[in-house]
């Protein structure tokens, strides 16, 4: 599904990606998670093209994503990409947010858009909020939403961008319910996340990033249980400390 | 100060109208409306091109906000004055000669206006609405505008209570709008001048602060609308 062969990226004399090759399967489950700023934000970014690569190729379904000639906004319709700070539109009720692009990208009706969008809040439990504008709801809520609204294109690629990480506690749990529903449904994921559990549970495989490179991938198993690099067994006992 | 209102109201809100051109407080009004109208959507396309991810576009518009912005509106209105009739090849009147300085004179303003509205946008909308697919100018047009004329309101106001009292330099060339009449009248009563003056104050004063509320009342409306929980 995804291809990275040998990707680097900067910021300026930082070498934020650093010689990225690796594949992710069609109907795989991946948890990217490593320390801040080792990349992994950056490297989910560069698969919808939210951020240019240096130099390199990425392919998502057999397609070269820097391809002269590529549609850009065709091509991101079919990947969907969850923010850490939600980003619904804020000047749009909750239904809105979700019609607003099969509508204007898939040439739906008003009525087909909107009947699709409260099909997806049924699913993520909001459809009673269907008519609320996003400063209504709670994050949690907020983020439910925001995964609607990006299955509402009903990409086969869902990205996760740190879905949790704004999230008070208590309302973790719920986006995580809609994320292993999504999961067991058989989509493709990409998930940078803290979430242990989650990756423990959900994940087929763990990517872990320090300093622009892929340094473990493996099961969740292999990963959580005997972590080989000296940065992942530092890193995972560190963030157990804080649980 | 009554007699002189007795006297004077009909020459004050519309000039000569109907033996002659329309004037006075009508014509103010006329011009600071169009003026209005006209320079927002140049505002618009100058905001949108001056923060365009084009290059092409970026570079004129900026060097001519820039150079618009370094000099005063009577300057404009001169050149607008003098220079207009040599570009179209007939004179224009007095009043085309002045709609068309306010509205690149403040479609300049604006656009700066617009550019801070658009960049008060947090960054992340753009980025959401290019994730599901949307062109650049489309997530402009649904997403991110919407929300930078909410940003901009205030400024906007401040901008067309100001182009209210800009019509004013129209006097410069002539035209007959509410200062010149009201200078008219002085001339006639000789007397007064403290009243007519006074007068023609508040007249703009009534005008201008009629705005602010119009436009305040819309801001709280739209605050009360955001937070809808349906």
């Amino acid at each position: 599904m995804i291809t990275f062969d040998n990707v680097n990226k900067y910021y300026g004399n930082y070498h934020a990606l650093n010689g990225i090759s690796e594949h992710v399967s069609k109907g795989e489950v991946l948890v990217v998670c490593g320390p801040s700023g080792s990349g992994k934000s950056t490297l989910i970014r560069t698969i919808n093209r939210l951020e240019p690569i240096a130099s390199g190729h990425i392919t998502v379904a057999g397609q070269d994503i820097h391809a002269p000639g590529l549609d850009v906004n065709d091509f991101r319709s079919h990947i969907g990409f969850v923010f850490q700070q939600f980003n619904l539109f804020p000047h749009l009720s909750v239904l809105a947010n979700c019609a607003l692009a099969p509508q204007r990208l898939r040439g739906l009706s008003k009525h087909e858009a909107e009947e699709r969008a409260m099909a997806l809040l049924e699913r993520v439990g909001l459809a009673h909020k269907a008519q609320a504008m996003p400063a209504a709801l709670s994050g949690g809520q907020q983020q439910r939403v925001a995964i609607a609204r990006a299955l509402a294109m009903q990409p086969p690629l869902m990205l996760f961008d740190e879905p949790t990480s704004a999230l008070d506690p208590e309302m973790v749990g719920e986006v995580l319910q809609v994320m292993r529903d999504l999961a067991h449904g058989g989509m493709t994921m990409v998930c940078v996340t803290h979430e242990m559990g989650f990756a423990r549970e959900v994940a087929d495989r763990v990517w872990f990033m320090n300093h622009g490179q892929v340094l473990e991938r493996g099961s969740p198993e292999a990963f959580f249980g005997s972590p080989q690099h000296p940065r992942a067994q530092q890193f995972l006992s560190d963030i157990r400390k804080s649980y | 100060m009554l007699e002189l209102i007795q006297d004077y109201w009909l020459y004050f809100l519309v000039g000569r109208y109907p033996e002659g051109p329309l004037g006075g407080l009508a014509l103010t009004v006329l011009l600071a409306g169009l003026a209005l109208l006209l320079s927002l959507p140049l505002g618009l396309l100058l905001g949108l091109a001056r923060i365009s991810p084009w290059r092409a576009l970026r570079w004129p518009v900026t060097a001519l906000i820039h150079v618009v912005r370094g000099i005063p509106l009577l300057l404009v209105i001169f050149w607008a004055y003098f220079f207009l009739p040599n570009l179209t090849g007939h004179e224009s009147g007095q009043f085309t000669t002045m709609l068309v300085a306010l509205v690149i004179f403040d479609g300049i303003y604006l656009a700066e206006i617009v550019r801070a509205g658009v960049q008060a946008v947090p960054k992340g909308q753009l980025e959401a609405a290019r994730s599901l697919g949307l062109p650049y100018l489309s997530a402009m047009r649904t997403v991110i505008l919407p929300q930078a004329l909410r940003h901009m309101l205030p400024s906007l106001v401040n901008q067309f209570v100001s182009t209210i009292k800009e019509t004013s330099l129209g006097y410069i060339i002539g035209l007959a709008e509410v200062s010149f009449v009201a200078s008219q009248i002085n001339g006639l009563v000789l007397t007064k001048p403290v009243q007519v003056y006074f007068l023609l104050g508040m007249t703009y004063f009534i005008l201008c602060f009629s705005l602010s509320r119009a436009a305040f009342w819309l801001e709280r409306r739209q605050a009360r609308v955001l937070k809808a929980a349906a």
